[in-house]
């Protein structure tokens, strides 16, 4: 930086310090945030304070569109409304059968691993958040929602819809979070395919409709149409959650890896709510602890223990030592 | 026009464009939306180079880093550097024709997605997609409009 302090446009009447100076002292300061946003836990206390000043304007900005729908919806016909009505109790009655079916199923498996009492339910307590900013660009698929520490949020919690898994939270406010969303390039997440339980990882494609299967060899037993569920693994999501469907298979002969191809079935693009869930860490399919992954993979992101420092950290693909190994959440900066 | 009023112009002007800048957009709308709080605070940097300065092009920059959650100091750096070239720079520039400037304005912005570019390959992010450089050109299509607009807001020299 020895340049910035010569003068080629100094002003006539100077007024402190000269911009080269100044910029010394921003450029030092902002080297400072990045490391420490970086490298060093605590700074997670200064992005939290940052984020509850952001918090209003963040509300602000999405006032527009919440107004319209505020609009629109106290301005919802009686006729419309009874029509609504309607189907979600249609909705609500399927989905009291397929309860009963499901708590049959339940037992029935409890039986079968010799539990015979009746397991708890796999969720703890849940918590639904509204959706206050999305960003979508190529790099960066995030969203922000309007709960945070003080509704019980902390990081690594997992995010759901309707559909399926949608993320996991990254930072927390007071107020409001940031969650990765599966299709983050920075996110990666173990994966089973139902059909034949094959175990690999989806990582994010950057793009909101696609997710990669880039660890699948050429001749392994996956097709289009093939649906895939959380395994479990990597100590964030539940095994058996709804991901994603296979949307295409390429192989090519002089490559040892398949590009596989697959679309989630959250709604990424279309959840205005979404689910935080708790977990009942002594149910079978509760994310694995720590001690139950196989070795090789890094430190495990325990949920609740808020680790992350710039983006998720404590969980890396691992791409040469067996790919169901290494656990959820994102690539580790390096 | 006072200092004061130019003062709170530039406030005004550059809280709008990070409005602007984090506003929720469909996907093929982000990809080309121009870096709007780039453009108003070189606009000002050049124009009112002792009212407006690297003061604004950081707290902006950091700003940025809050909202969209990157590496706080990331947009930061790149801000206050591309603020730092407009005032070492301001005379020159403002001699040109508005589609001369356009050219700087592209200069700088390419400048500046590439120090994020660096920044994010430091920091292990993916930065594959070359989409991240289109906004660059756009913006730089756009200088003349936010200049005329942001033009209304105070007196020329």
């Amino acid at each position: 930086m020895v340049g910035f302090g010569t003068s080629v446009s100094r002003p006539i009447y100077s007024r402190g310090p000269s911009p080269g100076l100044r910029f010394t002292v921003y450029a030092l300061l902002s080297f400072t945030l990045m490391y420490l946003d970086q490298r060093a836990a605590w700074s997670e206390r200064i992005r939290y304070g940052l984020e509850a000043a952001a918090y209003p304007v963040q509300v602000a900005v999405n006032s527009p569109a919440a107004a319209w729908r505020w609009l629109t919806s106290s301005f919802a016909t009686r006729s419309a409304l009874h029509a609504q009505n309607r189907q979600l109790q249609q909705r609500l009655h399927e989905l009291e059968l397929g309860q009963l079916r499901v708590q049959a199923l339940e037992q029935e498996n409890a039986q079968l691993r010799e539990l015979h009492a009746a397991l708890p339910p796999l969720t703890r307590h849940w918590l639904l958040a509204e959706v206050i900013g999305v960003e979508a660009v190529p790099l960066r698929q995030r969203l922000i929602i309007n709960k945070g520490a003080h509704a019980g949020v902390h990081v690594n919690q997992p995010v759901v819809d309707g559909g399926g898994v949608l993320g996991q939270v990254v930072h927390v406010g007071p107020w409001s979070s940031e969650v990765i969303l599966i299709t983050d390039p920075e996110h990666a997440l173990p994966v089973q395919i139902t059909r034949n339980e094959l175990r690999t990882i989806a990582v994010g494609s950057g793009s909101a409709d696609e997710l990669l299967l880039p660890y699948l060899a050429v001749n392994s037993d996956v097709k289009s149409g093939d649906v895939l569920v959380s395994s479990g693994l990597g100590g964030v999501f539940p095994a058996g959650f709804p991901v994603g469907r296979i949307s295409g298979v390429r192989r090519e002969a002089n490559q040892l890896l398949a590009q596989v191809h697959a679309e989630p079935l959250s709604g990424i693009t279309s959840s205005r709510e979404v689910m935080l869930i708790d977990f009942d860490p002594a149910h079978p399919a509760a994310p694995a602890a720590a001690a139950a992954l196989a070795e090789g993979a890094e430190p495990v992101v325990v949920p609740g223990k808020p680790t992350a420092a710039g983006g998720a950290t404590g969980a890396a693909r691992q791409p040469g030592t067996g790919t169901h190994t290494s656990n959820a959440a994102a690539r580790k900066p390096s | 026009m006072s200092r004061r009023e130019n003062l709170l112009a530039i406030l005004l002007t550059t809280l709008f464009a990070l409005v602007l800048s984090i506003l929720p957009l469909p996907q093929w709308l982000t990809i080309i939306r121009p870096a709007f709080l780039v453009l108003v605070v070189l606009y000002w940097s050049t124009m009112t180079p002792y009212v407006a300065g690297l003061a604004l092009g950081f707290v902006g920059g950091l700003a940025l880093d809050v909202f969209q959650g990157s590496l706080l100091g990331e947009h930061a750096l790149a801000l206050s550097f591309v603020t730092y070239l407009a005032l070492r720079l301001h005379l020159l520039m403002r001699a040109k024709p508005l589609f001369e400037q356009s050219l700087y304005v592209f200069a700088a912005l390419l400048i500046y997605e590439l120090l994020l570019w660096v920044i994010d390959g430091w920091t292990g992010r993916s930065l594959s997609s070359w989409l991240r450089w289109v906004h660059t050109a756009v913006g730089a299509l756009l200088w003349p409009v936010v200049a005329g607009v942001l033009g209304r807001f105070h007196a020329p020299r």
